[in-house]
């Protein structure tokens, strides 16, 4: 009987914190003892708080340990394994009880009180290699109930009435996408997993399949029985090796189980799943490129229609669903389509994953329902901005999407009120930006993004993107008049209305919101030649004012020699010499040097 | 698998496996024992082990076994605290592995305190 379970992260973010090592560290230690019959350690999928990684769980006590090192997991085991004692130094803080009682639920921290986990559900919960415990936690059921007492329409129905979209960005309705499938004649049909998660700052995709890969492979089985498909592929980016390998040894296991196969569950139904890497291309996102690299053709665009759901993979008809979306499937089937559809808002069902990031103390993976607040993801889950710097602009839907300003923080996030201000779901990235962050410079960051990944097929993305970067370039570094302004806005219209597929049609996003919600930074860059966050290096210098001492620090540490003065009289910086990296006011121990 | 009979029976048996993973909450009975340096001498590991094992065969999923340190009470080790939600904690001493299948027959699943083993606060 096992008395204490010792869960490791083993998530991307905690294994670049050696996670894998403070693991083996543990099972030697389980050895060395000769307790394998009473402790077992595992390693999980993320547990969320990626912040304050690596993160060890020890159940039955739930002690949440963070910022875990190597050293510190013999103090953990013979304290907290071998003599109960918890080692509190290393505890959440937020955990540890005031009056020294003892811990408190990690449900009732921040962090985790106001979050719903459907799709993370086994994440940080379940050993990922290994198929049983996924079974345990109700794995495999949905399939089975699918396979021996529904018809295909019938899961389709359900899928309909649960309300679940697309969670990859554009929000289409999956069960409407699946009948589709279904009722185009043909033999061959295919199921398509969309795991070609390429938004910069975006980890959802990547977290589900490193957590729990087997929700993914059931659902695409499911979605297979529902439009008459026998065979999947799962399209993924190689820049995920802990990702592919706990898929390979998911599918590996699950064929070895017969839940993928030849005849799951004596029921005559047949379905095979197979892996295709990405080489990282962003635009292979887009479905029809998608289906053209698996094809192994150079990853393309076509036009639409015909539809995937017509003439897909092969010419074949072919649902692609995104990760997310398929974590949530195997859920509706057990739970019903009443449960799904009572989280969220009108139109948006069910939650959703964001990738917090940047400028935020929890930096993590959080999954919340549909219409909570961006105030609430920030402020209360995601604890805000460090330093005491105060919020400027969330980032949703990478490079496709736009910049929501502090003003509409209160806005209730689901897929119509976020294209309603301008940006969109996306596949749930959330860049966190504060005072110091130029907006200016953030569109011309995304944009940098999508020149470089335009395929070139159309002239207006592949161009056009360029000389929209040009544009913005002047705007940064003071060469642009307000006419360059106006410029700008028509050439995103134009990029947005003849470009092909999604990344051209969204890619001046970024821009566009910007312009919209920060106009007054683009007119201090024009007009008055000033950025006022003092990121834009054409546009600030640096002074030093007349209580300098005379220290000569800001002299020694200036990288090239820009500074000169005296012992004990006041400084002065060359600007030709000075590349403006604003060492000398960092160091500057009397405050006596100014960014303009 | 070409049963679902077949994937309801690794189901049973992993979830007794995984039972003891999810964090103890409010309305669990909770048996915390002494497991420091005191405890451990006096023979506290059979004792923890024998009421994980008595409260599985008994498949009793709200109870959880804890650990702690050392009680104070060292003469009277092993030790463990018994904690029924809206009840008086019972610490019981002197324990043998009989002695705690006795304390999860009679006390938890019967409701009567075990006298023989309780220790005098």
């Amino acid at each position: 009987m096992i008395r204490n379970h010792i869960l490791v992260c083993g998530g991307t973010g905690c294994t670049s914190g050696k996670s894998k090592s403070i693991y083996e560290r543990f099972g030697q230690l389980i050895s060395d003892n000769q307790l394998e019959s009473e402790i077992t350690a595992i390693m999980t999928g993320c547990f969320g708080l990626c912040a304050l990684g690596p993160v060890v769980v020890v159940y039955p006590e739930g002690a949440f340990y963070s910022q875990v090192k190597e050293t510190d997991v013999d103090e953990i085991f013979s304290e907290h394994i071998i003599k109960g004692r918890m080692v509190k130094r290393l505890l959440y803080k937020e955990t540890v009880k005031e009056d020294g009682s003892g811990i408190s639920s990690l449900n009732e921290t921040g962090f985790y009180k106001q979050q719903m986990r459907v799709a993370l559900r086994n994440c940080g919960v379940i050993n990922p290699e290994n198929i049983e415990e996924y079974i345990a936690y109700d794995g495999y059921t949905a399939l089975a109930k699918v396979l021996t007492e529904m018809t295909s329409q019938q899961v389709i129905d359900i899928i309909k009435a649960s309300g679940l979209r697309g969670r990859g960005g554009a929000g289409f309705p999956t069960g409407n996408k699946w009948q589709f499938a279904k009722d185009v004649p043909g033999d061959t049909k295919y199921v398509c997993c969309n795991a070609d998660e390429g938004d910069p700052g975006a980890f959802m995709d990547r977290s589900v399949l490193e957590g729990d890969p087997h929700a993914v492979l059931e659902a695409m089985a499911i979605a297979g029985y529902a439009i008459g498909s026998s065979q999947g592929y799962i399209y993924v980016r190689a820049e995920y090796p802990i990702a592919v390998a706990r898929l390979k040894v998911a599918i590996a296991q699950a064929k070895e189980y017969g839940l993928l196969g030849k005849s799951i569950f004596g029921t005559g139904f047949d379905f095979d799943i197979e892996i295709r890497l990405g080489a990282g291309a962003f635009v292979c996102g887009e479905e029809t490129a998608l289906m053209t690299s698996i094809e192994g053709s150079r990853g393309e665009p076509r036009p639409r229609p015909p539809f995937p759901a017509v003439k897909g993979l092969f010419g074949k008809p072919t649902i692609l669903n995104n990760v997310e979306t398929l974590a949530n499937v195997a859920q509706i089937i057990l739970k019903g389509s009443e449960w799904f559809a009572s989280i969220g808002t009108e139109k948006s069902k069910g939650t959703k994953v964001f990738a917090l990031g940047g400028k935020i103390t929890n930096t993590g993976l959080v999954e919340v329902p549909m219409g909570t607040t961006l105030r609430t993801i920030i402020e209360d889950i995601g604890g805000g901005i460090p330093n005491g710097k105060k919020f400027k602009a969330a980032q949703t839907g990478g490079p496709s999407g736009g910049c929501i300003p502090a003003s509409l923080m209160d806005v209730a996030i689901d897929y119509e009120n976020l294209i309603a201000i301008g940006s969109m779901m996306g596949s749930g990235g959330l860049i966190v930006m504060d005072e110091d962050t130029c907006m200016v410079d953030i569109a011309k960051f995304f944009l940098e993004f999508t020149v470089e990944e335009s395929c070139g097929k159309c002239t207006s993305c592949r161009i056009g993107t360029k000389r929209l970067y040009e544009m913005l370039e002047k705007v940064t570094n003071g060469t642009a008049t307000v006419a360059t302004l106006s410029e700008m806005e028509k050439l995103c219209y134009y990029i947005k209305d003849n470009s092909l597929c999604g990344l051209g049609q969204t890619a001046p996003n970024p821009v566009l919101s910007t312009m919209r919600y920060f106009k007054d930074e683009y007119l201090a860059h024009v007009n008055d030649k000033r950025c006022p966050s003092g990121v834009c290096k054409k546009l600030i210098s640096f002074e030093i004012l007349d209580k300098c001492v005379g220290c000569t620090l800001c002299a020694r540490k200036c990288p090239v020699s820009a500074i000169t003065g005296k012992v004990k009289e006041k400084h002065v910086i060359d600007k030709e010499k000075c590349i403006k990296c604003g060492v000398c006011m960092e160091n500057c121990k009397f405050k006596a040097i100014e960014r303009r | 698998m070409k049963s679902i009979e077949e994937l309801k029976a690794i189901k049973a048996k992993m979830q007794a496996e995984i039972e003891t993973r999810s964090a103890v909450s409010d309305s669990d009975v909770k048996i915390v024992v002494g497991m420091a340096t005191c405890g451990i001498a006096a023979g506290a590991r059979p004792v923890l082990n024998a009421f994980l094992d008595a409260a599985q065969k008994a498949g009793l999923k709200n109870v959880k076994v804890l650990q702690a340190g050392c009680f104070g009470t060292c003469k009277a080790e092993p030790m463990a605290e018994v904690h029924i939600p809206c009840k008086d904690k019972v610490i019981y001493g002197r324990l043998t592995p009989d002695a705690a299948r006795k304390i999860v027959a009679e006390h938890i699943m019967g409701g009567n305190i075990v006298a023989e083993y309780v220790v005098k606060g």
